[in-house]
C-alpha cells in the first residue's frame, strides 16, 4: 500500500512529456504548470521505476492489517454441475490443485477440496451423485463437499452464491479455483465481493508460494502482455481459469484407493438461501451454431476439393470433431457450399481456436479473414503455397489421405 | 424508471507491447473510445426508454477526459452522464472498482430515487475480467445473470414493471427466467444492435451545458478512504511482461497416415485439442 509523490520542484514541461509518455494509463497531466495524477493510475509506478530519477516517487503507507493467513487452509476447486452434468474444466482444475499443493505452505501440506453444488434428483441419464462423487475422488481430491438441493437444478448466481458462502465460513480454504465457464463467471465474483477479497479472471499460470500466497498469472490488453498478481492481504483468494488452459491429468487412483483415501462430506443446504426473486422458467438446449465466425473449431476446403461429392469426407471429419464445415472462394462461386461458408474479405472473419485448410493454398483475400485464429493447421500438396506462410502446422501431403487418416485417428 | 448503464473508456487499440530492454509498455497512441461491449447495454437501456420511458444514466469512473464518453452515449441518447473522476480512486481493481461503482449508484438513488435497472457490458476491451457487474450486484444486493441475450417486459407492463424476462446463455444451455426488478444484468452482444449517435441531437445539445455530473469519493455515503481506489483494492500487479513467443512453424512432409499421426501427437502435446 502506498501513494505517488510528486516532487514539483524537479517537473519541467519536457520531464512532464516525458513521464507522460512513459505512462500506459493516460493518467498523468500537465497543464504548463503542474503535473498531476487522475483517476486513472494503477500505482504500477512505471513512472517512478523508469521515469527521471527523483521525479515521482512511491511512498509506502502503513499496510492493513493483514489476515492470519493460517487461519485459512487448503485449495478447494468448485466443481460445477448445474443443469446435472459437470463441467470437465472441474477435473483440470482439481490437477492444478494437486500441483500447487505439492508445496507446504507454512509449514502444512494443503488438502484439494473440492465444493459439488448441485441437485442429484435432475442430473443427466449416464450419471449418479455417487458416480459424479467417484470421478472427482479418483482426480486425486482429498476432500468433496457437497450441497445437494433441488434448489441448485438450475444456475441461479444468488442461490449458488449463499452455499458457496456457507462453505467458506465453514471450511475456511486459502485458495479457491473456478472454471471460467459462463456459470462460474458470474459464481465467483459474486462470492468473492462477499468477502471482500480478490479475484483474477482468466489465469493462465498458477503457482503457489510457500506463505499460501497464490501467484497469478492472467493475460490483459488482449494477450498482449502478461500480468503477475497477488491476493496478499485478504482471504480465500480466487481465480478463476478457462476451460482447457490446464489439462486434466485422467483418474490418478482407482476406485478402490480413491474411497480410501478421500472424505466426502454432505452439507445440509437451507432452503431459505433460494433466491426467490428469479423464477427460472425454461432450460433448452442451445440451438446448434451455424455462423461460421463463432465457431471454435473450422474445417475449410479449397480448390484441391476434386468434385462436389468428396465433401462428405471433410464433412464427416468435422463432425467426428464438432468443428464447422467452411471454404474459400472457389468452392462457394461453384456453387458447392453456400455464401455463408465462405471465409475471406469477401466473406467471413474467423478465430477459431482450431482451423484446418485443406488444399487451400492460401491468397491474401482468405488468408486476412482467418489468420488470427488461434491454431492453423494447413494441408496442401504444394510445400510453396502461402498458406503455409502464416500456419502453425504445415502438412505436405494429399488432403484425402490426411483427413481419412485423421478422422480415423481422432479421438 | 431510471435505468443506470455503467459503461468504461478504454485505449483505442489493445495494441500494447512490451518493451523485452526495458520493461516499458509501447503503445499505439493514447486515443481512447467508449469499450464496444458497453453500446450492447446502452442501446438495450434506450430501447426500453422508448417503449416504456425512463431516465437513462451512463456512469463511469475515470479521468476528467473519460467525460467523452459518457457526451458519446448521450448523443446516443442517454439522458445525463456521472463521471466518477477523484484521484484517491487511482489503482483500483475489480473488488474496488465495483465498490465505487456502487457508491455512485446509491448516491443517485438518495438523489433522483431508486434505479430499476443496470446494465453492463460483457466486459471490457482492456480488462477482459466481466467481473465488475457481479459484484455490483452483491454490494448493491440484487439479482444478477450474465450472458445475457434477450431481455423485455411484458407488453403490458406499467411505467415501473415489477419484472423483466430475459434469456442468457449458461454454457449449451439458454435458460429463460423471470426476475424481479431491480436487477443487474450483463449483455451479451447478441442482444441487439446499437444505434449510432445521434449527429442532430449533438447539434440541438450545442452550446448547452453538458449533461453530466462529476463526483467525487466526497459525494458518497461511505466516505472511508480504505475502501476505494488502491487501498480498496484486494489484488495487486506484481510485475507486468511480454507473453512468451509461441510461433510455433512445423512443416511434417510425410504420407498421409504416417503425416496425420504425427500431427496429432504435436496437437495433443501443444494442447491444442
Amino acid at each position: 500500500m502506498g501513494k505517488l509523490v510528486i516532487h514539483a520542484e524537479k517537473v519541467t514541461p519536457e520531464i512532464a512529456r516525458e513521464l507522460m509518455h512513459i505512462c500506459p494509463f493516460g493518467a498523468l497531466e500537465f497543464d504548463g504548470k503542474e503535473l498531476s495524477v487522475n483517476a486513472a493510475c494503477r500505482l504500477c509506478r512505471l513512472c517512478v521505476n523508469k521515469g527521471p530519477q527523483g521525479v515521482m516517487t512511491f511512498q509506502e503507507e502503513a499496510s492493513a492489517p493483514s489476515i492470519d493467513k493460517a487461519a485459512w487452509y487448503g485449495i478447494t476447486v468448485f466443481a460445477d454441475a448445474s443443469e446435472g452434468s459437470l463441467h470437465p474444466v472441474s477435473f483440470e482444475l482439481i490437477g492444478k490443485a494437486r500441483e500447487l499443493a505439492k508445496v507446504p505452505v507454512l509449514g502444512r501440506t494443503q488438502p484439494v477440496q473440492v465444493l459439488l453444488i448441485l441437485d442429484s434428483t435432475h442430473l443427466s441419464d449416464k450419471t449418479s451423485r455417487e458416480a459424479l462423487i467417484a470421478s472427482l475422488l479418483s482426480r486425486g481430491a482429498d476432500e468433496i463437499y457437497v450441497y445437494d438441493h433441488p434448489m441448485f437444478r438450475h444456475f441461479s448466481n444468488t442461490t449458488y452464491a449463499r452455499a458457496f458462502e456457507d462453505y467458506i465460513e465453514k471450511v475456511r480454504p486459502s485458495s479457491i479455483l473456478v472454471g471460467a465457464t459462463n456459470t462460474g463467471r458470474s459464481l465467483a465474483p459474486r462470492v468473492a465481493a462477499h468477502f471482500r477479497t480478490g479475484l483474477t479472471a482468466d489465469c493462465t499460470s498458477l503457482e503457489m508460494k510457500e506463505n499460501s500466497d497464490l501467484v497469478q498469472i492472467r493475460p490483459a490488453f488482449g494477450g498482449n502482455i502478461m500480468a503477475q498478481i497477488l491476493t496478499e492481504n485478504t482471504r480465500p483468494q480466487f481465480a478463476t481459469v478457462r476451460y482447457k488452459v490446464f489439462a486434466d491429468p485422467g483418474p490418478v487412483l482407482s476406485p478402490s484407493e480413491a474411497e480410501l483415501t478421500g472424505k466426502v462430506k454432505i452439507m445440509p443446504s437451507d432452503p431459505a438461501w433460494e433466491d426467490k426473486r428469479i423464477q427460472i422458467t425454461s432450460v433448452e438446449d442451445l440451438p446448434k451454431v451455424q455462423d461460421i465466425s463463432e465457431a471454435e473449431r473450422i474445417v475449410a476446403v479449397g480448390r484441391g476439393l476434386k468434385k462436389p461429392e468428396d465433401l462428405a469426407l471433410f464433412q464427416a471429419f468435422a463432425d467426428r470433431i464438432g468443428a464447422h464445415l467452411a471454404s474459400s472462394r472457389p468452392l462457394v462461386e461453384n456453387g458447392t457450399l453456400p455464401p455463408t461458408c465462405q471465409i475471406g474479405l469477401s466473406g467471413k472473419t474467423v478465430k477459431p481456436k482450431l482451423i484446418f485448410t485443406f488444399g487451400i493454398s492460401g491468397a491474401v483475400q482468405f488468408a486476412a479473414g482467418m489468420k488470427s485464429s488461434d491454431c492453423i493447421i494447413a494441408v496442401n500438396t504444394d510445400k510453396n503455397a502461402p498458406i503455409f506462410d502464416i500456419a502453425h502446422y504445415c502438412v505436405v501431403a494429399d488432403m484425402y489421405d490426411v483427413v481419412r487418416a485423421l478422422t480415423q485417428s481422432w479421438e | 424508471m431510471n435505468i443506470i448503464v455503467c459503461i468504461k473508456q478504454v485505449p483505442q487499440s489493445s495494441n500494447v507491447k512490451v518493451d523485452p530492454e526495458t520493461g516499458v509498455l509501447i503503445r499505439d497512441g493514447v486515443e481512447s473510445k467508449m469499450n464496444p461491449y458497453d453500446l450492447f447495454a446502452l442501446e438495450a437501456a434506450l430501447s426500453l426508454k422508448e417503449s416504456l420511458g425512463a431516465h437513462v444514466e451512463v456512469i463511469t469512473m475515470g479521468p476528467p477526459a473519460a467525460k467523452a464518453v459518457l457526451m458519446e452515449a448521450v448523443y446516443m441518447g442517454a439522458d445525463h452522464g456521472t463521471l466518477i473522476s477523484d484521484r484517491r480512486l487511482g489503482g483500483a481493481d475489480v473488488l474496488a472498482t465495483a465498490y465505487t461503482l456502487s457508491s455512485a449508484i446509491l448516491a443517485f438513488e438518495e438523489e433522483l430515487g431508486p434505479v430499476s435497472l443496470i446494465l453492463c457490458g460483457k466486459q471490457t476491451t482492456d480488462g477482459d475480467t466481466a467481473q465488475v457487474g457481479p459484484e455490483i450486484a452483491e454490494y448493491l444486493d440484487l439479482p444478477q445473470y450474465s450472458n445475457v441475450r434477450r431481455l423485455f417486459v411484458p407488453e403490458n407492463a406499467s411505467e415501473t414493471p415489477a419484472r423483466i424476462q430475459i434469456q442468457s446463455q449458461l454454457g449449451t444451455k439458454l435458460l429463460d427466467a423471470s426476475i424481479q426488478l431491480p436487477a443487474l444484468l450483463c449483455l451479451d452482444s447478441e442482444v441487439n444492435t446499437p444505434r449510432l449517435p445521434s449527429f442532430n441531437r449533438k447539434k440541438a445539445l450545442k452550446g448547452q451545458e453538458e449533461p453530466v455530473r462529476t463526483l467525487s469519493l466526497s459525494d458518497f455515503q461511505d466516505q472511508d478512504e480504505s475502501h476505494y481506489g488502491l487501498k480498496g483494492s484486494a489484488t495487486s500487479v506484481e510485475r507486468i511482461f511480454p507473453p512468451e513467443k509461441t510461433d510455433t512453424h512445423i512443416f511434417i512432409e510425410k504420407e498421409g497416415e504416417a503425416a496425420a499421426g504425427e500431427l496429432l501427437q504435436l496437437l495433443q502435446s501443444a494442447k491444442r485439442i
